[in-house]
């Protein structure tokens, strides 16, 4: 068994606890962004997760300065950043990028100013690589508790506000019509989104973080029809990104130039552009087909239509 | 103020559905509504007819309760037993203004209006036979089931609309609000649509307020009509709101209406109305555009 699967899966991989980590924790940070990002693709937020993901630099950096682990700056620094955004009027179509872009700006000065101070006391730059770009492979077992508690507030979150989150994000008025406090499940989203970012973070880094949000949700969304369907492939999509992401990572130890890991985020990430790009297949395709008979019925002379 | 005199019989008093009393609404130094009355009967067809900026969205807020009057009510259920905002999103079915649904949007016109059932509702929902009979069924009504698996971004205008209807009419509601549905469709889709709307308001018992800066396409399916000018309204049957002495008052100079082949022009005076230069001394959208 392990002999016809050595090329695949390179000695010790089932063995190590950081893969055992990885791989349980990459499987619960892709669902919960993808379930989440479904969302947050449907009601143009993407750029509000972008920012999550570059404000989670700042708390990342801030948390390092301070001494604490970079979840909990990733956390704060997105729970913090969503307040501000609702408060400037994130919930307003119009108003959205812009207060977000304000918030973003102020944020990565901060991100600078923290990561100076550090790496100038500490003369080592690996904090800013793992905030940036992440190590799955570093998560320690004991933010694993803490990680699995967020997933769980996210997805419940999510789920429990379902419906009247589909509606506001197809139509805010008719769903105001409904009687759905609009403003509220905005809130309670964005909180979602926020603490969704924030995991991906400490995954595949900040500045990855929102490929893993809107990547899966887009491909999703261009192939299946139904909102609950839309939820699942995104979530399949993730898992499927982050699994042979870190086998592949894995395996690289033995690439060219040896004795060096490439890093998990550069796969997923890359796994998740292409999916994105072949999930635009079926619906190219069906297009040929359509305009292929149309235009051969519009050949012929008119008749009876 | 400007209720034209009721001819026709109005309905027993006590049981209008809704009854506008007086609204008016100030944004910001502007006057948007000017003390506006009406009131609609169980199953009544009822045009909400103006031009653009008259007022008719705005109207629609406030009767949704999405924003608030300056002065006035708005009572459901009738004198008898005012009951203001109570039930307000059960008795009442919206049809948002024309807007576009983004093609990527995962949502088929069967889920769209099964969430017309319970969007109001936590959780994720739970498929029964039940539910799935009832989304079908309002399907048909709306005739519907061609393009009840479609995406609803994918669909044509006319089709979108058919969808949001029955998204509004699942939950079962005694009065729709409908704003402007007819803008942006071809004239064949917009027949369809108020043949289909005039067939409803009997089968569903619902009555039905539809707003519409065009009066013509509305003609033969309306009973009352609610007439809006500069934040004004006059409303009665068409035959008492639609003379020149009453739109006259109404527009504050003088207005001929003309008939024209089963058609209604209304058409402003000349002389001091210099300031309608620009649109050929005819009201915009008041019918001779079509």
């Amino acid at each position: 068994m392990s002999h016809f699967l050595s090329p695949i899966f390179a000695s010790g991989f089932f063995e190590s606890e950081a893969v055992h980590i990885a791989l349980g924790v990459g499987t619960l940070v892709a669902v919960v962004t993808g379930v989440v990002g479904v969302f947050t693709v449907m009601r143009g937020q993407s750029f509000a997760g972008e920012a999550f993901g570059d404000l989670g630099t700042t708390g990342g950096a801030g948390a390092y300065f301070v001494g604490v682990g970079p979840l909990w700056g990733f956390v704060l620094g997105n729970v913090i950043a969503a307040g501000a955004m609702e408060a400037i009027g994130v919930q307003r179509v119009r108003g959205r990028d812009l207060a977000t872009g304000i918030v973003l700006g102020a944020g990565l000065g901060l991100a600078a100013l923290f990561l100076h101070l550090y790496t100038t006391g500490h003369s080592t730059t690996g904090a800013t690589v793992t905030i940036l770009f992440g190590s799955v492979f570093a998560i320690s077992s004991t933010t694993v508790p803490l990680i699995v508690l967020l997933g769980a507030i996210v997805l419940a979150i999510t789920l429990t506000i379902y419906r009247p989150l589909l509606l506001s994000s197809v139509n805010a008025e008719m769903a105001s019509a409904r009687g759905i406090p609009v403003r509220l499940i905005g809130v309670l989203y964005l909180l979602a989104l926020a603490l969704a970012a924030a995991l991906a973070a400490i995954t595949i880094g900040t500045i990855l973080s929102t490929a893993l949000i809107v990547g899966p949700a887009a491909s999703a969304l261009r192939l299946t029809r139904r909102p609950l369907t839309a939820l699942v492939v995104a979530a399949g999509i993730g898992i499927g990104a982050m699994w042979l992401g870190i086998v592949l990572a894995y395996d690289s130890y033995y690439w060219p130039p040896h004795g060096t890991i490439w890093p998990v985020s550069f796969f997923v990430v890359t796994l998740v552009f292409v999916t994105y790009l072949l999930s635009g297949l079926p619906e190219a395709s069906r297009r040929r087909a359509e305009r292929t008979p149309s235009e051969s019925s519009a050949a012929r002379p008119a008749t009876a239509s | 103020m400007n209720e034209a005199p009721h001819k026709a019989p109005p309905a027993t008093p006590g049981q209008e559905i809704l009854q506008v009393d007086g609204v008016s609404v100030r944004l910001s130094g502007r006057t948007i509504l000017d003390h506006v009355s009406f009131h609609i009967a169980p199953g009544q067809f009822t045009g909400l007819i103006g031009s653009n900026g008259a007022g008719k969205t705005t109207l629609f807020r406030v009767i949704l309760g999405l924003q608030a009057a300056s002065a006035g009510r708005v009572l459901f259920g009738g004198p008898a037993h005012p009951r203001e905002h109570v039930r307000r999103h059960r008795l009442v079915g919206y049809v948002p203004q024309k807007f576009l649904f983004d093609p990527d949007v995962p949502l088929r016109a069967r889920d769209l209006v099964g969430l017309g059932i319970d969007a109001h509702r936590l959780g994720v929902p739970r498929p029964s036979r039940s539910r799935r009979a009832l989304v079908e069924e309002m399907l048909h009504a709306v005739d519907a089931e061609r393009f009840a698996d479609t995406r609803v971004g994918k669909l044509s205008g006319g089709e979108q609309q058919r969808i949001l209807i029955a998204h509004a009419l699942i939950a079962r509601p005694r009065l729709l609000l409908l704003d402007e549905p007819l803008a942006n469709l071809d004239l064949g889709s917009a027949q369809e649509v108020v043949a289909l709307l005039a067939r409803i308001t009997r089968e569903q018992e619902v009555a039905v307020l539809i707003s519409a800066h065009e009066i013509n396409p509305l003609l033969p399916v309306m009973d009352r009509i609610v007439y809006l000018a500069a934040g004004r309204a006059v409303s009665g049957s068409t035959e008492e709101v639609v003379r020149p002495d009453v739109l006259s008052e109404l527009y504050g100079r003088h207005v001929d209406v003309l008939h024209v082949h089963g058609r209604v022009l209304i058409v402003a005076g000349a002389g001091e109305d210099a300031d309608l230069a620009g649109h050929e001394g005819v009201f915009p959208g008041a019918g001779v555009l079509l």
